[in-house]
């Protein structure tokens, strides 16, 4: 039995007037095996891009170590002076990532037009 | 009534079940190889239990990460990722509670579930990952890490029926 891999996809929408944010899209499983899929795609990112939506709407499966990934991700992202808004989250899952603290780096949102929307707030 | 399964999955990895229901309480015990991954059969059979049981949604989903953590904790630090080693689980259904134990054949959890500090983190004096045993203890009711490399270390984890909450 294989975990069921990551699968990363990469979008750019149009939140209002103003420039595209990108949609980072998860889908399957996010563990200590999504390194590559997680990080290096992010890292493949247009060193211009400001504002990133991680989109967990089709996420089956996530750990501490996937949760760590993200925290990695969010390192990288304060560095290159970017804002992550985080939206698709289960209500388990916000539960997590406020236990964690990962609230105070991004903000939850219940979709994408309310996630789009704060960007713009 | 007794009964004694096994499931081969492949690269000749066996998952056994033992399911003992002479008597309410009922036990189940489940052994899975250390394989990462493998932790979300035990994930799912738990869930299976607390859904009889009658546990709530939001109960079975925090016992769900509970036992997935417990799991990679007993194979990443308890079984050293030996993939010829296994991770016992080992289910107690109480009339009004839930009991997990994950038992490995390591010396015990690498210390207790510190708080993470996510400031730390961001800044990087704290290591990203670390999280798995504060989330544990933060969504049970009981949790307790018993060290015995002689006879199997365990996590052990209950979950009340009556969950007054925080």
């Amino acid at each position: 039995m294989q975990e069921k891999s990551t699968q990363v996809k990469l979008d750019e929408v149009q939140c209002g007037p103003g420039a595209f944010i990108t949609v980072m899209r998860f889908a399957g499983d996010i563990t200590s095996a999504s390194e590559t899929a997680v990080l290096e795609t992010y890292k493949g990112l247009p060193e211009d891009t400001r504002r990133i939506l991680l989109d967990f709407s089709k996420v089956e499966y996530l750990n501490s170590s996937g949760i760590a990934l993200i925290i990695q991700m969010m390192i990288a992202a304060g560095k290159r002076g970017q804002t992550i808004k985080t939206f698709g989250l289960t209500p388990h899952f916000q539960k997590v990532f406020t236990m964690v603290g990962i609230t105070k780096y991004t903000s939850l949102h219940p979709d994408e037009q309310t996630a789009c929307a704060a960007f713009t707030a | 009534m007794r009964r004694h399964d096994g499931a081969r999955l492949g690269e000749d990895f066996l998952v056994e079940t033992d399911i003992t229901m002479d008597n309410n309480p009922g036990t189940i015990e489940l052994h899975i190889p250390s394989r990462l991954g493998y932790e979300k059969i035990a994930m799912n059979t738990a869930a299976s239990a607390a859904r009889i049981m009658g546990f709530t949604d939001e109960r079975i989903e925090d016992l769900k990460t509970a036992v997935a953590e417990a799991c990679i904790n007993a194979m990443e630090h308890g079984n050293k990722l030996d993939e010829s080693l296994s991770v016992g689980l080992v289910l107690s259904m109480n009339a009004d509670s839930l009991e997990v134990k994950v038992v490995d054949t390591g010396a015990g959890a690498p210390g207790h579930g510190i708080t993470p500090d996510i400031d730390k983190k961001m800044h990087e004096e704290e290591k990203a990952r670390g999280m798995g045993m504060f989330l544990i203890q933060a969504l049970v009711d009981e949790a307790e890490w018993v060290s015995s490399p002689r006879t199997g270390s365990y996590a052990r984890m209950v979950i009340h029926l009556h969950h007054t909450g925080e």
